[in-house]
């Protein structure tokens, strides 16, 4: 077709462990929105990165505007004309919006190295108001709402002429308005020819706002297909191909009626406005919502690790004063970080120290000393009850996937002996694969008659595992579905569901 | 559709948004009013505590001493807001004052060009921190650490352990000690170097990336921006106020004494966070680091006008720099 301006064919790229991409292609034309879907881990985000030089690809080739290229790096990315806007903004909060935008490659004044502001902030009036975006380029980043900083971005790619944008998952963090403004712009930008490649886990949004779609299973190619020629439920059966995600929930169904933990009217600044809730023994309840609503907050706050305003916690019937982490542990609570790298393994440290990490006590003897016997069987029973793939005791966790350091996690919390534990995206980054075998583990504890909440926002994963779900939406309890009654659309209805 | 808020809704809760932005409640506003009116009463409670005070030659005293640790600080303000620390200022401030007397006094040189050789020495060892902490990707703590000790034992090996004097040339001793209308030289050099400090921070490509470095070093990379270089260019500018600070110092004693100067690198370091530069980068002005030097020497000096006892002072500064740093905190939360 000659109005292609990038064409990808054969894409290889091999981690250790995992091979990523396989023989995957992608052809995208100038003014339209492509949509890319597929499941986490499916290959998405690694297709993009070797599209803006971030990775190197191990074989196929790229073509754009039919010349094949080779693309070093994001500098060189950049220079041909292919923009990103990443999930994690890559923005600098202490300088202002024009600083961002033109960060590297600032105008001069005729001295060379003295910084021409005014031109900087002409130039991102320019481009703002190219996207309607009413916002004084001197105002700085950090006080910008998320939607606005993805503006920011949406402007910064934009100011490299870029011919190909690409966006991923732009709406994960966003309101239904803003989702609104969002689609306004770029469906201008789509009209002035610029080819956008649209990333997204929502499959109701496509119909709004693509033109083709291409489908990524576990590392390949599925299918390209026009939007409008397509049903959502075919472009899902695409993504999902062999069933991974069964439609029914496989919950266990033994949740008693004792309630082991209960949260009455918590209160914490803006962030948690009178959330009360009860879990019961042997339940998974899931916590539902759009970034940034409230739920990790939720959690934390009980957990002690941020202070809360008011509110008053119940476990097993009695009400507690939860200072900091380790009186949750004493009372028999987990929690297992969203942000597995930063709070919940220790990455250098090796695979048995991580297990009796939370309990050391257990392990000491009369002098006070750590009894290596005891702890190389512990974390041996972990290692075989949760089936943790390590060569040995000793490798440092840095070095195991994704899902085998969510399970060690999990190993430390019952080698701790707590009973209520809070899973936040407990699958956040992890392969297909594995997610099922941390589904299993989740059910599996469940069933013991461990109490789970589980933090999720990928829809199905919640519809999938929970036995009822709470919906949070900027700071409170939007809606308790129970099983049966939960769909996709009323856990969204309920996510946006603003004062 | 309730919830959803209009266009010109929005576009009102933005615009209240900005105006807090621009006032007076900023938080970075906020905390040079605060260190200022710190200033302003701790020199009051000084003034009515003691007669000696407020009079004419303590205060120039006062002026001398910030002048050097001034300007120490103002360079180490840089390199802090990159979120780097170089605990080696004070001592590559004593070399360069060693190498400065080496070259007015041994060599024979003409004053400007030992002046000149003063600043490039400080420079150069910024420069060698620099390059450890870009290019050998050394932690900026052990990088300067390591470089406060070479300069410290530098400047001891090369002077042969002994002061060197600057009695041949009367004319060095005036570059700080030499008055405007009253005013010590020193003090508008520390002027001087604030202005034009402030004006790299806030005019200069340098400038920039010193805020872009402590922001998101990761960003500003993926921008395009070669982190490396700049850095290098941080810690050699830190490095090149060492040497100013040195030669001042020199001047002003007439003399180059090598056994000094390692009590200034925290002095100064903590002037900086007095003055509101957070060291975890990103944030800082000039401005607020010569208030927080003011603040370092007139509690210094007050408490010594009150005979407290050296001892003593040390007390009192640390649980001040404590405090000031703590109240920082608060107002962040």
């Amino acid at each position: 077709m000659e109005d292609t301006i990038l064409k990808v064919e054969g894409i290889r790229k091999q981690f250790p462990g995992v091979l990523a991409l396989d023989n995957v292609r992608l052809e995208v034309k100038r003014g339209e929105i492509h949509a890319l879907v597929g499941e986490n881990g499916a290959g998405k985000s690694t297709l993009m990165k070797i599209l803006t030089g971030v990775y190197r690809k191990d074989a196929g080739k790229i073509e754009f505007k039919g010349k094949e290229v080779e693309i070093h790096d994001s500098k060189s990315s950049q220079e041909m004309g292919i923009g990103i806007v990443y999930q994690e903004f890559n923005l600098l909060p202490h300088l202002t919006v024009a600083q961002n935008i033109f960060i590297g490659r600032e105008p001069r004044s005729f001295v060379r190295f003295i910084l021409n502001e005014n031109e900087i902030n002409q130039k991102t009036r320019d481009l703002l108001d190219m996207i309607h975006l009413n916002l004084d380029p001197r105002t700085k980043v950090s006080s910008l709402t998320v939607a606005r900083q993805q503006m920011v971005e949406i402007a910064k790619a934009l100011s490299f002429n870029s011919e190909v944008l690409i966006l991923d998952e732009p709406t994960a963090a966003l309101s239904e308005s803003e989702i609104e403004d969002l689609f306004r712009i770029i469906r201008k930008l789509r009209n002035n020819g610029v080819a956008i490649i649209y990333i997204t886990h929502r499959i109701e949004e496509l119909k709004q706002i693509s033109d083709r779609v291409t489908v990524m299973r576990d590392g390949h190619y599925v299918d390209t297909v026009r939007t409008q020629d397509a049903t959502m439920s075919q472009i899902i059966s695409m993504m999902v191909g062999r069933v991974i995600y069964e439609s029914s929930p496989e919950i266990p169904e033994n949740a008693s009626d004792e309630t082991v933990l209960e949260v009455k009217n918590l209160n914490r600044g803006r962030v948690i406005k009178n959330v009360s809730f009860k879990l019961k023994k042997g339940e998974i309840l899931g916590f539902a919502g759009l970034l940034g609503a409230g739920r990790t907050e939720v959690t934390r706050a009980i957990f002690g690790a941020d202070p809360f305003d008011s509110g008053e916690i119940y476990v097993k019937g009695r009400k507690v004063n939860i200072k900091s982490p380790s009186d949750a542990v004493n009372l028999g609570i987990g929690y297992l970080s969203e942000d597995r790298k930063r709070y919940g393994v220790a990455l250098g440290m090796n695979v048995e120290d991580n297990i009796v990490l939370a309990a050391f006590k257990k392990f000491l003897n009369y002098l006070g000393w750590v009894n290596r016997a005891k702890t190389r069987s512990a974390t041996d029973n972990m290692i075989k009850l949760l089936s943790i793939r390590t060569p040995s005791l000793v490798q440092k966790v840095k070095n195991l996937s994704g899902g085998n350091q969510q399970k060690i996690i999990v190993g430390k919390w019952l080698t701790a002996d707590t009973d209520i534990l809070f899973f936040d995206e407990p699958t956040r980054g992890i392969d297909v694969g594995a997610k099922s075998e941390i589904y299993r583990l989740l059910n599996d504890l469940a069933a013991e008659g461990k109490s789970i909440i589980m933090i999720s926002s990928e829809l199905p994963e919640i519809l999938r595992m929970s036995h009822r779900i709470i919906v949070m939406c900027e700071g409170r309890i939007t809606g308790v579905l129970n099983p049966g009654e939960a769909t996709q659309e009323k856990i969204m209805q309920f996510a946006t569901k603003r004062e | 559709m309730n919830g959803i808020k209009t266009g010109a809704e929005q576009t009102a809760t933005l615009a209240q948004k900005q105006f807090q932005g621009r006032s007076i409640f900023r938080a970075d506003v906020m905390q040079k009013l605060l260190a200022f009116a710190s200033l302003i009463l701790m020199f009051i409670i000084f003034t009515l505590a003691s007669p000696n005070f407020a009079n004419f030659d303590n205060i120039v005293g006062i002026l001398l001493s910030t002048a050097v640790i001034g300007v120490l600080a103002v360079g180490t303000t840089f390199v802090i807001i990159t979120s780097g620390i170089d605990l080696s200022i004070g001592t590559v401030m004593t070399f360069s004052s060693v190498m400065t007397g080496v070259f007015i006094t041994y060599w024979k040189l003409p004053i400007p060009v030992g002046v000149a050789g003063g600043l490039v020495a400080g420079s150069l060892c910024g420069c060698f921190s620099g390059l450890l902490i870009a290019n050998m990707k050394l932690p900026p703590f052990i990088a300067t650490l390591g470089v406060m000790m070479i300069s410290r034992g530098l400047s001891l090996v090369i002077s042969g352990l002994k002061p060197i004097y600057f009695v041949d040339t009367p004319v060095f001793n005036k570059i700080a000690m030499g008055t405007v209308l009253g005013v010590p030289n020193a003090v508008l050099i520390l002027f001087a170097a604030a202005i034009i400090a402030s004006l790299i921070l806030s005019r200069t490509v340098l400038g920039r990336y010193t805020y872009a470095l402590g922001s998101n070093e990761e960003a500003a990379r993926l921008s395009g921006v070669n982190v490396g270089a700049w850095k290098i260019a941080v810690y050699t500018l830190g490095g090149m106020f060492s040497g100013l600070a040195g030669v001042l110092m020199a001047s002003r004693i007439n003399s180059a004494q090598p056994a000094l100067g390692a009590e200034y690198n925290l002095d100064a370091i903590a002037a900086v966070v007095i003055g509101g530069t957070s060291l975890s980068g990103g944030e800082g002005t000039i401005l607020g680091t010569v208030i927080g030097a003011f603040i370092m020497t007139v509690l210094i000096n007050g408490l010594r006008i009150l005979s407290i006892p050296q001892e003593w002072q040390m007390v009192v500064t640390g649980g001040i720099v404590i405090m000031a740093v703590y109240l920082d905190i608060i107002r962040r939360r």
